[in-house]
């Protein structure tokens, strides 16, 4: 360590500086005031560009039993030879729910832990939703696990992205074979590919059918309705307000 | 028996062998013989079988040894009246044993999901209440507690509203428990269940459309309350429903609780225990009835339920009988909060006591009233934006064309539907139209456990699983 010196730049940037960094790079999610297209915005503020906020981890304490959970977890994971930093990229804490970013290949590890250790024994997996993010470079796709433990009467969401250029995703069907179903939605919905699900087919759409309704890129289609003589367009074609 | 002897002799050694003519010398069998029973000629289409009578275990025994290893695939739906709407289930038959059991679902999709995010966040409600068609308003609740949650508004919305939303749940709950056990009668035979659910169903849709307008589709609960206050006289005719309701429910257990057709075809048969249940992710009643007192009432409580006096039902039978008295058992404990919720309703009662929340920007200014042409637009309110405030004008225009925004964030909400945990996963990017919504249909996870329930059991026992099991197709394909 050197002597800290007032005259040099502090080796940490701005807190402040970084956060506006960061919430640069995030998409923009609505430009100008009211966020609508097609007709001029009078407000004075056309040219505002508002990107969506940053994930931002979160730091300990999560407060609650999180840190239990997250303990528990690294526990549990470096019994198994693995390690809590290895296998969850972020741990996030918001709106009252734990979601932990877990990265791909340490799924399946991770979601074994977290059902059979005494401790942690989430039970029951509420199944999959996928998630369509085209703005985010590299994790375009994400699979978000809800699990509920009875015995602790615990809730804990578990994400996992995968990019568009390779969408697969470990099946967690070995684990908890109630994802079975929701796996093929999500591969039905969004393209994700479960490596490992035992029959991974669409369970909604016809079997035939070509794209992923869910996805972003995906219109939603429909037809102008005449009504009393005007004629309303289809509902991805009406003014909207981002 | 009046057999003629030579059938009883040929019938004893057919079974052993495929050529009823190599049946000893002693007997004479013409081939035209009208009465003769199984023969080997070749009619060009194969092996012809002449059922005549007195005969079939010889036919029986024959096509056993023939048929053996043959496998026979059977669509069952997604027209079958038995299956709760177009489900479809594939059964792969040996004889009159499931081997194999495959549900085959997605006639019902309907995108609603996908319609959600091209609409604002209050007018969801309208899409997602189409979702589970016998519990519309458990949709409506666990898409508005979502919401609410990703607004940070839990804590805002008025007592009120919650007690009337504990209130219609319930009354959705019987409406929907009727339904489950009429529709089971039905289909073990017991029509006159059918009958009875209907009618004391129909007395509970007419509660909720006193309420709310509709029977169903109700988009009656909206994000930071309710959409319209109780109307005069709806507390008389709940007090009179809770007063009757008993004696018709015990109507029905009369009927069904000691008929011995209804015990042969719904005990142990669809056996799925608490282990099978956590595994394929069963909750709500099979959970329940296989002795897990899993109630999201009770453990993760929501809408004030901690505050209201009431049992979970279970048992530990782990089939359709099990089932079939948890719901009856439930409708007794949900006509039990119902009579609270009127008592909280009839207290005395300011005059300032909303139904939605008072924060101007996520409320819809609009109270809805009762017009001459049903429910409607309040008078009140079309006269102050019209005439009185140029604000409000712009206010309202604003609220409903354009919607609030929703703070950017992902949240789950679960309620404890009639046929277990209804989750909502919604997504927002901070736009005034959800980025994602998921919900998590107890129907479509319970599904999965029909082949679990079914395979290796009789074909006629997949009837009773599959009614046990209440699967609504509406929430199943969504």
């Amino acid at each position: 360590m050197t002597e800290p010196d007032s005259n040099r730049q502090p080796a940490v940037p701005d807190p402040a500086e970084l956060a506006g960094r960061e919430r640069l790079t995030e998409p923009v999610v609505r430009t100008g005031m009211f966020g609508a297209t097609g007709t001029g915005d009078t407000s004075g503020y056309g040219g505002l560009q508002v990107r969506r906020p940053p994930r931002v981890p979160s730091p300990r304490p999560y407060g609650s039993y999180f840190d239990e959970i997250a303990d528990q977890l690294a526990h549990a994971l470096g019994a198994a030879g693995s390690s809590f930093g290895a296998a969850v990229e972020q741990v996030i804490v918001a709106n009252g729910d734990l979601t932990f970013y877990v990265r791909r290949e340490h799924l399946l590890a991770v979601a074994r832990q977290l059902r059979d250790d005494p401790k942690l024994r989430f039970e029951l997996c509420l199944g999959v939703s996928g998630v369509h993010y085209p703005a985010e470079a590299g994790t375009e796709l994400h699979a978000v696990y809800h699990l509920l433990s009875i015995t602790h009467n615990r809730r804990l969401r578990v994400e996992v992205t995968a990019p568009d250029a390779d969408p697969h995703i470990p099946s967690l069907v070995s684990v908890y074979p109630t994802c079975d179903f929701h796996e093929r939605e999500t591969w039905d919905f969004f393209g994700v590919i479960f490596d490992g699900h035992p029959a991974l087919t669409r369970i909604e759409m016809p079997d035939d059918w070509r794209g992923h309704p869910q996805r972003k890129d995906y219109p939603l289609g429909g037809v102008p309705v005449e009504y009393r003589g005007a004629t309303i367009p289809p509902p991805d074609e009406r003014r909207s307000y981002e | 028996m009046t057999a003629p002897a030579d059938h009883q002799t040929h019938g004893a050694t057919a079974a052993g062998s495929a050529h009823p003519e190599d049946t000893g010398p002693g007997e004479t069998r013409s081939h035209s013989d009208p009465y003769g029973s199984t023969t080997d000629e070749d009619y060009g289409e194969g092996r012809v079988y002449h059922v005549t009578g007195q005969d079939w275990d010889e036919v029986a025994a024959a096509a056993d040894d023939l048929h053996s290893d043959e496998k026979l695939v059977v669509n069952m739906g997604p027209q079958h009246p038995s299956t709760h709407g177009v489900l479809r289930l594939v059964l792969t038959l040996d004889g009159e044993s499931v081997t194999e059991l495959r549900p085959v679902i997605g006639y019902l999709h309907t995108g609603i999901e996908k319609n959600m995010e091209f609409r604002t966040w209050t007018q969801g409600v309208t899409f997602c209440t189409r979702m589970d068609y016998l519990s519309p308003l458990f949709n409506e609740t666990v898409y508005c507690l979502a919401v609410e949650k990703l607004l940070g508004i839990e804590s805002e919305v008025p007592e009120r509203a919650n007690v009337i939303r504990v209130l219609m749940m319930e009354l959705n709950r019987i409406g929907s428990h009727l339904t489950a056990v009429g529709t089971m009668g039905l289909e073990v035979g017991a029509t006159t269940v059918f009958i009875y659910g209907m009618r004391e169903r129909e007395k509970t849709l007419d509660l909720l459309e006193l309420i709310t307008g509709l029977r169903m589709n109700h988009a009656f609960i909206r994000p930071g309350g309710v959409s319209i206050d109780l109307p005069s006289g709806a507390l008389e005719r709940l007090r009179e429903y809770v007063r009757i309701m008993p004696g018709l429910l015990g109507e029905i257990r009369a009927l069904f609780d000691a008929a011995p057709v209804f015990h042969a075809r719904s005990k142990n048969v669809a056996y799925l225990d608490v282990t099978g249940c956590m595994s394929l992710g069963v909750t709500g009643p099979i959970l329940r009835a296989a002795g897990l007192p899993w109630d999201l009432r009770k453990s993760q409580p929501y809408c004030g339920y901690e505050t209201y006096e009431f049992d979970v039902p279970v048992r530990d039978s782990c089939d359709p009988f099990g089932r079939y008295l948890v719901r009856m058992d439930e409708m007794d404990q949900s006509l039990r909060i119902i009579s609270q919720c009127v008592d909280r309703l009839s207290g005395p009662r300011s005059a300032d006591d909303p139904v939605m929340i008072r924060d101007a920007k996520i409320g819809w200014p609009a109270r809805l009233a009762l017009g001459p042409d049903g429910m409607g637009n309040s008078p009140d309110h079309i006269a102050h934006i019209m005439s009185q405030s140029m604000e409000a004008l712009i206010h309202h225009f604003k609220l409903v064309t354009e919607g609030f925004r929703v703070p950017a964030g992902q949240v789950y909400a679960a309620v404890e539907s009639p046929r277990g945990e209804l989750g909502c996963h919604a997504v927002s990017d901070g736009g005034t139209r959800p980025w994602r919504v998921h919900f998590r249909d107890p129907s479509f996870t319970n599904l999965q456990a029909v082949s679990a329930m079914c395979e290796g059991g009789m074909v006629a026992d997949v009837i009773a699983a599959v009614a046990s099991i209440d699967p609504v197709m509406g929430g199943v394909d969504r």
